[in-house]
């Protein structure tokens, strides 16, 4: 079957469904033609991809300093537990 | 048997619910204790503020507390907690109504148009050493903050928090549609944030970022 080619704006419209699997296969396919032959939307693909690696390592927001020790204690004192 | 983040099985969790259902009031903390930072991240994506981020997630577990016998177990506990965080949230951001606070309150209009790309420098490799790094965490926070606040929800939740499209959907009270268009533009706009060179106040030493730029 002919893969049909598809514009950057277009990809750029589904790049976070893509990155999800959020799209059916037909569109799946055409998009990765698409990056294999274009350097800008491979370009946002790989950033948009390295943001969710930086984001999602759990690192981002740490608990302030004191916080369970502090909830504890409002829990304890107000469910009277 | 399947343990999720908590590392205990649904069926451990569901007990845990019950005895404090059932009055042993001193369990509570061990209930939530797996997701105090969820709660508190889902508050702080709302408030943008440590203290007030703090103060509505103690506010929403003793909700939570109060409100546990009505919790019905159709979505997970989880994000059961993170739906009453992020509704007290905009409870005291509506209370507030802080000069701080006015951007971030164009919430419920939905005109999404277009997000394009800014830059489009090659931006592959990602050194793990460098996410110790204070400077990108502070890159990392300024980029959030730079989001319109409906934006910023969304990404923290699902990508940050990992929660699926459903549950963010679900905590947030809007469809998943809204969450996957709210998404897209939630992380071009961090991408663009973040992309070395584009606001060129990030290195990293020695490792710089290969920049290349296809015009
Ligand atoms: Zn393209």
């Amino acid at each position: 079957m002919p893969i049909i080619e598809i514009s950057c704006y277009h990809v750029w419209r589904e790049i976070s469904n893509y990155i999800d699997g959020e799209i059916d296969p037909e569109l799946r396919r055409r998009m990765e033609e698409h990056f294999k032959g274009c350097e800008h939307c491979s370009a946002v693909l790989d950033g948009t991809q390295n943001v969710l690696r930086l984001v999602g390592d759990g690192r981002t927001f740490e608990l302030p300093a004191g916080f369970s020790d502090r909830l504890k204690k409002r829990l304890e004192k107000d469910l009277g537990g | 048997m399947p343990k999720d983040k908590s590392g205990r099985t649904l069926e451990q969790e569901i007990m845990l619910i019950d005895r404090v259902c059932a009055g042993e009031t001193h369990l509570f903390y061990e209930l939530i204790s797996p997701y105090e930072r969820q709660v508190y991240v889902a508050a702080f994506s709302t408030l943008q503020n440590e203290a007030d981020a703090e103060e509505v997630a103690q506010e929403a577990l003793l909700k939570a507390f109060s409100h546990l016998s009505g919790f019905r177990r159709e979505s997970k506990f989880s994000t059961w907690l993170i739906q009453i965080t992020i509704n007290e949230a905009r409870m005291k951001r509506r209370k507030d109504r802080k000069a701080l606070y006015e951007s971030l309150d164009k919430q419920n209009t939905d005109e999404e148009g277009d997000y394009i790309p800014k830059d489009f420098a090659d931006w592959r490799e990602i050194p793990s050493e460098s996410l110790e790094r204070t400077e990108l965490k502070q890159a990392l926070q300024r980029a959030l903050a730079s989001l319109d606040g409906k934006y910023r929800e969304v990404f923290i939740l699902r990508d940050i928090e990992d929660l699926s499209i459903a549950e963010t959907a679900q905590a947030l009270g809007i469809t998943e549609a809204s969450v996957k268009t709210r998404l897209l533009r939630a992380r071009l706009q961090m991408r663009d944030a973040l992309a070395p060179g584009y606001d060129g106040a990030w290195s990293l030493g020695e490792n710089q970022w290969k920049k290349v730029r296809p015009w």
